[in-house]
């Protein structure tokens, strides 16, 4: 019988939470803290060895640490020697717009190789790209990014100068697609090497000029493995879409409450089937009128539903980051997020009902899903 | 024989309980010590001192016989007291909240 395993990074450590395919929201079993006391900002496995898993473990005081699990998060094991920025690091505007130095804290998201269990792709703050073809040992910076030429440019959102997205096409392995607070969305077209941003149709009012080519506060991108050139964004406002692999954007905020938000994802069977958690504003970092609500759209955008049972509807003020929500590959699809409260809820039904797994944990970072046969 | 304490989150890293007890080869000074503990538990690479300038991570304090000597040379001697063993090195995180 299927299993689902959730990856849940905290302020205070990781868990993992399995349960059998029937996702009853009692029945998980919650595993951790892993790495207790350490700020746990993503974990994901290897979609081509759903054992191998890689999780960022990161403290202000102590550093980064990158953890591998090879059966499946039963044991871990500290990898990896560190990440330099190759040759000299430059500068990035600071947020008053002043030359600061490029700088590494952290490590925000990690994503394995569709393909080969070694290779793991790692974004960082201050914004930029690794990779690691050794299961996480060494790590290279894929340095044409912040080559671009726009690195000077580039300034931190209000969590830091983060890569946080990468997007691995699933037929064409030169195709990677990431996205920087407050740079924009990236694109490369050989497997790293050269980028050009794709940030045409996004407008921020936060910048100077609000259609500038980089400066954009993007907060996350999705995509659906059978449709790779459609995109859904959700920036720091608007929820945005691509359908030309980034090349231009339109807005398809539509009848949200509010187009504020950081996580968005797409159901695992149908592609045009979209989730937000709307955010009342960048000041107020919790959902409107104290209402937890998911978005969900099923035609790609515009015309959106309001996802409400199960969830908190009163005195809900708790937010969901940019990582904090993942979707498995059963059916019917299952969706879950992660709160700063400390909730994971799920839905075994594609959001049409929601249940808390667990509802104490520290602040959640992230969530991913593992589906495993 | 030196003895030294790690704060608790480097020892549940190195998966250690208690001081750990170093033998520290010529003079004893910031950067022997610390050399040998890096030598001898590998994970701690890069989590005390930046693995890159092998500067001292910002958060990160060294007292030893009640005196924060966190801002001395790295290279000069450790008070003798810590070189003997009488007095561990203590390394632990700066008091930051969190």
């Amino acid at each position: 019988m299927s299993q689902v395993r959730i990856l849940v990074g905290t302020r205070k450590g990781a868990f993992v939470l399995s349960a059998d395919a029937k996702r009853d929201p009692e029945r998980f079993a919650v595993s951790g803290p892993h790495f207790a006391g350490w700020e746990v900002f993503h974990a994901k496995g290897s979609p081509a060895d759903p054992n191998r898993i890689y999780a960022s473990q990161s403290s202000s005081w102590f550093g980064q640490v990158i953890q591998r699990s090879d059966d499946g998060g039963e044991s871990w094991q500290p990898v990896g020697e560190g990440f330099a920025y190759e040759g000299v690091p430059g500068t990035h505007q600071w947020y008053d717009g002043t030359p600061h130095p490029w700088e590494f804290a952290r490590v925000w998201h990690l994503e394995p190789s569709l393909h080969d269990p070694d290779t793991v792709y790692a974004g960082v703050e201050d914004a930029a790209l690794f990779r690691s073809s050794d299961g996480g040992k060494s790590w290279q910076e894929l340095s044409g990014l912040r080559g671009h030429g726009s690195g000077p440019n580039w300034q931190p959102g209000a969590g830091g100068m983060c890569l946080h997205t990468i997007l691995l096409h699933p037929t064409d392995r030169a195709r990677i697609v990431i996205a920087i607070s407050s740079a924009g969305a990236f694109r490369s077209d050989d497997a790293g090497k050269t980028w050009r941003p794709i940030n045409r149709g996004l407008r921020s009012e936060q910048i100077p000029n609000p259609t500038a080519e980089v400066g954009h506060c993007v907060h996350r991108i999705a995509l659906h493995p059978s449709r790779p050139d459609v995109l859904f964004m959700q920036k720091h406002w608007d929820v945005m879409r691509s359908d030309d692999g980034g090349e231009s954007w339109r807005e398809v905020s539509g009848n949200l409450p509010c187009d504020f938000g950081f996580p968005i994802d797409v159901h695992a069977h149908e592609p045009e089937t979209v989730y937000v958690v709307p955010i009342k504003s960048d000041a107020e970092h919790y959902p409107p009128d104290g209402k937890l609500r998911v978005f969900r759209s099923r035609c790609g955008g515009n015309e959106w539903e309001a996802l409400t049972r199960g969830l908190p509807q009163r005195d809900c003020y708790v937010n969901v980051l940019r990582d904090a929500m993942a979707v498995d590959s059963l059916d019917p699809c299952g969706i879950y997020f992660g709160t700063t409260g400390g909730q994971v809820y799920a839905s075994p039904d594609g959001g049409d009902h929601w249940a808390a797994i667990v509802r104490d944990l520290p602040p959640v970072l992230s969530v991913e899903v593992q589906t495993l046969p | 024989m030196i003895r030294v304490v790690l704060p608790a989150p480097l020892r549940t890293l190195a998966r250690l309980e208690g001081e750990i007890r170093l033998e520290v080869p010529g003079p004893t000074t910031q950067a022997a010590l610390l050399d040998a503990l890096e030598a001898s538990h590998p994970v701690l690479r890069g989590r005390i001192r930046d693995h890159v300038t092998r500067e001292r991570r910002a958060f990160v304090r060294y007292f030893a016989c009640g005196q924060d000597v966190s801002h001395e040379s790295r290279d000069a001697p450790l008070p003798q007291e810590v070189a003997s063993g009488a007095e561990p090195f203590i390394i632990l995180g700066a008091m930051s909240g969190g």
